[in-house]
């Protein structure tokens, strides 16, 4: 049975704050196969094309066949935990301030046997699964997680260690102006986060939504103007020593392309709140968010980015909004080198085409934005890395993956 | 899996000049520096010129980024035959079993096998971290417990399968530190008694601290010619019976309850013309208790799953019944890296020319030496064994 967690006390000013460490995360390349399905949230090993031999550790060649055809493919993660000891001493900096540190041999269903993280509530000699994630230093590994649910389960210290459940952490949503930041305070609030600090630009001025957000449990509307850098930094200064998770909801999307697009007003304000404010916003928080990675239960966790699928491949319908969106992307990727000193995980949720005004020519599918809000919370919950939420975000992903240069086309028609 | 031809024998080859550089438990000094005293002590109490040595056996984790090769030029040595064997637990053996078939096909005359490492103060953290890739990406990221981890599920598995108790390697290790009371330069050379082992902090469940060897620096080195050689030296020497290797065996058991020993034993003891109830007394490789009971059952001294009883039925003290790890074994002497491969050896080789460091076990004529090393992922991948003898 898993202890729930207690909601931690008010910080002592005058303790230390503990600094962040990461366990090794030198991969060889291929094992890095196990990487790309942890940031999803799949349960991926290789598997032969020639002899269907599951294979685990990654290898460069069939241990049955010799075969170099073994591409990491979805696996069955039942199997039976044969054999568990509890590590006292480690040689390394961040498992020895966190022993003692269960770990196990798992026999997989599907054939090979993985040493995995043991979750409390996974005992030797019982069924269990595993389940790919992030550690700290952004490689995977495998955690084995007891059959069926328990209660409290996110609550395990060692799966805590590679999720960022929001549970009594303290969140900052961007910009609450739109349907989607309100969405994202209303989920925040309902999985339990200590406080959600809602960002809004020119308080002033009304907005349909507004009364519904200030009576969201644990909403604290706060200023921000996502394109002023005095104020980000200001809002940083206040309360960014008390921001778990960062969300960015501010958005900027208009129709148009590039050559049929007069001028450039309107692309240098995409730049400015989505880009220019996400740099904004990174620089402002980032540091602190590096510096308190392992500060106790409600450590700092996570940077959220929501990014328009076409991102990925652009859609000229929404030409210049799909540029400004990738340039955002790479940004994201920068980021994640740049906090993963702290584990801090860079979230990036990539969304089709959303049930709001400024998508109102578009058919469906659509996504509601407290689908996209529910999405963000599990994906957290998850400790994933890349979330597609939604049948079009869906869609691309499957395409780009089969042939770019086909989905390039078909995005122009 | 045997090939059905059957092994030449390794008359008229022995090995000879059993050397230990004393250990120390850290060493400012390279791995080279440690090569280069054995390489001296060889030479300056057999009478030979460096040059005299024409083939060369090395092994060492801490050498890098030197291989054999290099070593050769740092030293001043021209061997026409030269290997360099980084196999941890299995180097002294197989350096053995080579340099023997070397000597014997005439490719070389006097073949130094020398076993060295130091030891740092964060040299046993660096080494743990990079040991393979599969530790790399598979291992040392769970927990970061090292040998002692990957052990400690072995041994749990070998406990809840076979009805094995911490008494039982209790026991082992309490029999080597007596044997180890007499060696000079043991890291641990205080009697151990069962409270102290029961109560020891523990490491990894069910690996307490008595469990483990003390990672240290140091070397042991030995000779390898033809029986004439030696005797032209004036060098008492041991006959080489039989010998056996094995890496990756048994692949697909879920867990390591025996190693290739179990496969390849019989050859080893027809090509000896012995059997287990022959040998005077036995060196395994002793990482870890579980592992020298692995070995007892593996090489035939009992059946598999009665290593528990078998324990309990015998003293394993040098004056005792079924005398094991003669000089105590590196649970006691401690781990100079790929030395602890040679240990064994070069202990029996003591014994079996009546020159203990330590306490002699009476009417040792012959004996059984086995290695083992390893751990790539999450099991010991070699394993080998030799019979020796004395020389008539």
């Amino acid at each position: 049975m898993t202890q729930p967690l207690v909601r931690p006390k008010r910080k002592n000013p005058l303790q230390r704050t503990r600094l962040p460490l990461s366990p090794q995360g030198v991969r060889s390349r291929t094992a890095h196969g196990l990487t790309a399905a942890a940031a999803e949230g799949r349960f991926a090993l290789q598997v032969c094309l020639d002899c269907d031999a599951v294979v685990y550790p990654p290898r460069d060649a069939c241990p049955s066949c010799l075969s170099a055809r073994i591409p990491f493919r979805d696996v069955d993660p039942s199997g039976t935990l044969i054999a568990e000891t509890t590590v006292q001493t480690s040689t390394d900096p961040y498992f020895r301030e966190r022993t003692p540190w269960r770990v196990g041999t798992v026999k997989l269903d599907a054939g090979p046997v993985v040493v995995a993280h043991l979750h409390g509530d996974a005992v030797e000699g019982a069924r269990v699964r595993l389940e790919l994630k992030l550690d700290k230093s952004g490689s995977a590994v495998a955690i084995a997680l007891p059959e069926k649910d328990t209660p409290n389960m996110a609550d395990d210290p060692h799966l805590r260690e590679m999720t960022c459940d929001p549970k009594f952490r303290r969140v900052l949503v961007t910009d609450g102006r739109t349907p989607v930041g309100q969405a994202m305070a209303q989920a925040f609030s309902d999985t339990g986060a200590a406080i959600v600090f809602v960002g809004l630009a020119d308080a002033w001025k009304p907005f349909p939504g507004l009364d519904g957000l200030r009576k969201v449990e644990r909403v604290e509307i706060v200023p921000l103007d996502m394109t002023d850098t005095e104020s980000v930094t200001e809002q940083a200064e206040q309360n960014g020593a008390r921001i778990d998770i960062v969300v960015n909801t501010a958005e900027h999307v208009r129709s148009g392309g590039i050559v049929d697009r007069h001028g450039l007003t309107v692309a240098r304000e995409e730049m400015d709140v989505r880009y220019l404010g996400l740099m904004r916003l990174a620089q402002a928080f980032g540091p602190i968010l590096r510096f308190r990675g392992a500060d106790g239960v409600n450590s700092a966790a996570a940077f959220v980015n929501l990014l328009s699928v076409h991102a990925l491949m652009n859609w000229p319908t929404y030409g210049s909004y799909s540029a400004t969106e990738a340039a955002c992307l790479s940004a994201a990727q920068c980021m994640r080198a740049e906090l993963r000193p702290g584990g801090v995980k860079v979230l990036n949720v990539f969304f089709g085409p959303l049930e709001t005004e400024w998508f109102q020519t578009v058919p469906p599918p659509k996504v509601a934005p407290a689908t996209l809000a529910n999405a963000v919370v599990r994906a957290l919950r998850q400790g994933t890395e890349d979330a597609f939420v939604g049948d079009v975000a869906e869609d691309i992903r499957q395409r780009l993956a089969v042939n770019p240069k086909a989905l390039e086309r078909e995005m122009a028609s | 899996m045997t090939s059905g031809a059957t092994r030449k024998s390794y008359d008229g080859v022995v090995a000879c000049l059993p050397v230990t550089i004393p250990y120390r438990r850290y060493s400012t000094n390279s791995a080279h520096w440690w090569i280069g005293r054995a390489l001296h002590e060889l030479t300056k109490r057999a009478g030979l010129r460096p040059k005299d040595i024409d083939g060369l056996a090395v092994s060492s984790f801490t050498v890098g980024p030197d291989t054999a090769v290099g070593l050769t030029q740092h030293f001043g040595l021209s061997p026409r035959w030269l290997d360099h064997i980084p196999f941890g637990g299995a180097s002294g053996i197989i350096a053995l079993r080579r340099a023997a078939r070397a000597v014997q096909a005439g490719d070389a005359h006097i073949v130094a096998c020398v076993a060295a490492d130091t030891n740092h103060v964060d040299s046993f953290r660096k080494t743990l971290s990079t040991f393979s890739r599969f530790a790399q990406d598979a291992v040392y990221p769970y927990g970061s417990g090292g040998a002692n981890a990957s052990f400690a599920l072995i041994t749990k598995h070998y406990m809840n399968t076979y009805g094995a108790k911490r008494e039982d390697f209790a026991k082992l290790c309490i029999a080597q530190r007596d044997n180890a009371l007499s060696i000079p330069h043991a890291m641990m050379k205080r009697k151990l008694t069962l409270d102290e082992y029961m109560s020891a902090r523990p490491i990894a469940d069910p690996i307490h601290l008595f469990d483990c060897v003390m990672p240290c620096a140091g070397a042991e080195a030995l000779l390898v010619c033809r029986e004439d050689t030696a005797r032209s030296f004036n060098l008492p020497a041991v006959r080489i019976l039989s010998t056996i290797e094995r890496h990756n065996a048994f692949a697909t058991d879920p867990m390591q309850v025996r190693g290739g020993w179990a496969l390849d034993a019989g050859e080893l003891w027809s090509m000896a013309g012995l059997t287990p109830e022959d040998v005077d007394f036995v060196q395994t490789y002793d990482d870890y208790p579980v592992i020298s009971v692995m070995q007892l059952e593996d090489l035939g001294f009992c059946a598999k799953g009665e290593g528990p009883d078998f324990v309990r039925s015998h003293t394993f003290t040098n004056d005792g019944t079924f005398p094991h790890n003669t000089s105590g074994g590196q649970l006691s002497v401690g781990q100079a890296g790929a030395a602890g491969g040679f240990l064994g050896l070069v202990e029996a080789m003591r014994q079996l020319t009546s020159q203990p460091l330590g306490s002699q076990v009476p009417d040792a004529n012959s004996c059984l030496v086995s290695g083992f090393g390893m751990i790539n992922y999450d099991r010991g991948l070699s394993s080998c064994a030799a019979i020796l003898a004395r020389v008539a």
